[in-house]
């Protein structure tokens, strides 16, 4: 059998990548809080690809639950992949502050607190994979969505330095940045056709970046182009834009 | 939330889209709307899913459970087909019926009662429809099957939506032990070898023609028939190809009598004279056009519909020979052209299919088009024909009730249970079912 442990698995995304790592073959830990009302889920991937599925109770918040979680594993996995996020009101973070550590806990402390023991456990093995999923929103801060997206730069940046800390220990380090993607946390927003991805499609990019090595995907693809035009524009214009 | 529209991208008129998590939440949907439509991967043609108000049924995607014994899998309605087959034809089954594309979801192949190459060995998709979970005008659920609502279950196979809203089915599969077809490709000159050639092959479960609708006078209805079986190698290593896609609508020129003509001269000949033989692929052989994503977006901006009729079989010949003359001297050019022969009827309230040949047409939407189909129609008529609602966003009323005696049937059936205003769509309302 062979494992792989995806966590914050309720997201689109996430549920679109375990069905493309089962229908490849990976027996599937799905990890996250009231994990038992992803069980009809759990058996779609079951019929879908006669793969494993098991479900395990993850609360991300709960930094000190997390190398429980990870000890109670039954099969350490051959890699994980965080699906983590909260997008959270931007508007209501300015004014308070509780929701702004929401928004930070979550996409970052939480994360690097689960992901901290999982690479110790990879590297002395000298085997694994770990795939981050971080957001295009953390390659500039911008006025809609800066507590989310400073949340998600220190996300992006945590991924780098780990890829560079386990290159020696051959464990491979991926970081994931979707543009829009037609799920459940963006519904309800008018996204342009062409910019946006299905769940399945950004599954299908992570899965062939990660089985190549790559380090940093964009997907789609051309948000690689938008975010260079982004990033390149002087600060002393980017002020005044509302992008 | 954009409007929805259908594959032939015509009409393009406001909706409001209903999402739904539960089934709970289905129920208030239904008693608090009226005009609904379901909607499932938006591949019918015309106006069949189109409505004021449309659920979305394409998020209910999960599979619930295979029997291995009978080979049973039971489905939400929102399962595309295409996710069948990548998860089943490497186990060894295969969709017992199958239209010419996979992209559709389950609870449109029952309610288009979709049929496929092999409608004249197995019949249309309510064939392999073991059971299905309904709901519906009032907000409840109903197990359907041909024993246990047997009314319900010869008005929602073909009846279009109109009775309400899939949620699961239960479907049998056919055991396959090979993902390649052996195929005879039969290149004829007229329309009386083409149908000789029908009724030659008739012995093998799958067949389909193309037809040059362009040709004229002692070569019109010349075709390439491709008439099949699965190999029997133990080869069950599909990998779904995703290829190309359209990227973004042709400019509406583009299509035109010469570009089509040039398509049909290549087409029909790059292969060989008389009869020859290959092994194909089941993408291949059953979805030709799904290698080509969105290839929709060739006809411009303005949209296509395609033009599906039937003749029964004592006036099939007589009828497509008008048919094939008529749309010859319009020179207006379809890019494709489908003939199959089909067997007999089921009892299904407004399933299209009966014993006889179908013939399909594409058509880009523009200035003389439909004038041309209502001459169409006309010979529909004349020839004891019938129009096929899922591809269909202009047929009348008058002509489409001609085509369909249980007509009656289904419209009593949808009043009696108080289906009538709770579900339309843009075509129901046109044809008054």
């Amino acid at each position: 059998m062979s494992y792989i442990v995806i966590v914050g698995a309720k997201s689109d995304i996430a549920k679109a990548t375990a069905r493309e790592y089962a229908q490849n073959g990976y027996d599937i830990y799905l990890a996250g809080r009231n994990i038992s009302e992803l069980e009809t889920f759990a058996e779609d991937i079951r019929v879908r690809s006669e793969k494993a599925v098991e479900l395990v109770e993850l609360d991300i918040l709960n930094y000190a639950s997390h190398q429980a979680f990870y000890d109670s594993l039954a099969e350490k996995p051959l890699g994980v992949i965080s699906a983590v996020g909260y997008l959270g009101e931007q508007e209501k973070a300015q004014l308070d502050n509780q929701e702004a550590q929401k928004i930070i806990d979550t996409n970052y402390s939480g994360v690097v607190s689960l992901l901290n023991i999982i690479a110790n456990d990879f590297e002395e093995r000298r085997a694994g994979f770990i795939v981050g999923i971080s957001s295009v929103a953390g390659d500039r801060g911008r006025k809609s969505n800066y507590i989310y997206g400073s949340a998600k730069a220190g996300l992006t940046a945590y991924l780098s330095g780990l890829r560079n800390r386990l290159y020696e220990s051959q464990v491979h380090v991926l970081t994931v940045k979707p543009g829009f993607v037609a799920t459940k946390m963006t519904e309800g927003m008018d996204l342009p056709e062409k910019l946006t991805a299905q769940p399945e499609e950004v599954a299908q990019d992570i899965f062939k970046a990660q089985q190549s090595g790559k380090s940093v995907l964009y997907t789609k693809w051309m948000w690689k182009y938008v975010m260079m035009i982004i990033t390149s524009i002087p600060e002393f214009i980017f002020k005044k834009m509302s992008i | 939330m954009k409007n929805l529209i259908s594959w032939g991208m015509y009409p393009k008129v406001e909706n409001r889209v209903f999402d739904f998590d539960q089934a709970e939440e289905l129920t208030d949907i239904i008693q608090e709307n009226s005009e609904l439509i379901p909607y499932g991967n938006g591949r019918s043609y015309g106006d069949s899913a189109i409505s004021s108000h449309i659920i979305n049924l394409k998020p209910k995607d999960y599979f619930i459970s295979f029997d291995e014994e009978l080979g049973i899998l039971h489905i939400e309605a929102g399962v595309l087909l295409s996710e069948i087959l990548d998860s089943f034809v490497p186990r060894g089954w295969f969709l017992k019926v199958t239209p010419g594309t996979k992209l559709i979801t389950v609870g449109g192949a029952i309610a288009s009662d979709v049929h496929g190459k092999n409608h004249h060995v197995e019949g249309c998709f309510s064939e392999c429809v073991e059971e299905f979970r309904i709901m519906v005008a009032d907000g409840s659920i109903v197990a359907c099957s041909k024993i246990k609502e047997p009314e319900l279950f010869r008005a929602t196979c073909g009846g279009m939506g109109l009775t309400g809203v899939i949620l699961d089915a239960k479907i049998s599969l056919k055991k396959i032990n090979s993902q390649y077809i052996d195929q005879t490709t039969i290149k004829t000159k007229n329309l009386k070898e083409t149908f000789e050639a029908f009724e030659e092959y008739s012995h093998l479960p799958y067949s389909v023609a193309w037809i040059d609708c362009l040709a004229k006078g002692k070569n019109k209805g010349k075709c390439l028939l491709m008439a099949g079986d699965f190999r029997d190698d133990g080869n069950l290593k599909y990998k779904n190809k995703s290829g190309l896609s359209i990227p973004f609508t042709f400019p509406s020129f583009a299509l035109n009598n010469w570009s089509v003509r040039a398509f049909n001269w290549l087409y029909y000949g790059k292969a060989p004279k008389g009869v020859s033989k290959q092994r194909v692929d089941i993408d291949t052989f059953f979805y030709p056009l799904d290698a080509i994503g969105h290839w929709n977006r060739i006809y411009g901006k303005g949209g296509f519909t395609q033009y599906q009729f039937i003749f029964p079989k004592e006036t099939s010949y007589e009828g497509l020979e008008a048919i094939l003359t008529a749309i010859s001297n319009s020179g207006k050019g379809s890019f494709l052209a489908v003939l199959k022969l089909y067997g007999k009827a089921n009892d299904n309230y407004l399933s299209f299919p009966i014993e006889g040949y179908s013939l399909a047409l594409d058509f880009k939407i523009e200035k003389g088009l439909f004038e041309l189909l209502d001459q169409l129609d006309k010979l529909v008529i004349q020839y004891k024909g019938r129009i096929y609602l899922t591809k269909d966003v202009r047929v009348s009323k008058e002509t489409f009730e001609q085509g369909y005696p249980q007509i009656e049937t289904f419209r009593e059936y949808r009043e009696k249970n108080s289906m009538m205003k709770k579900f339309q769509s843009l075509q129901s309302q046109r044809v008054g079912i």
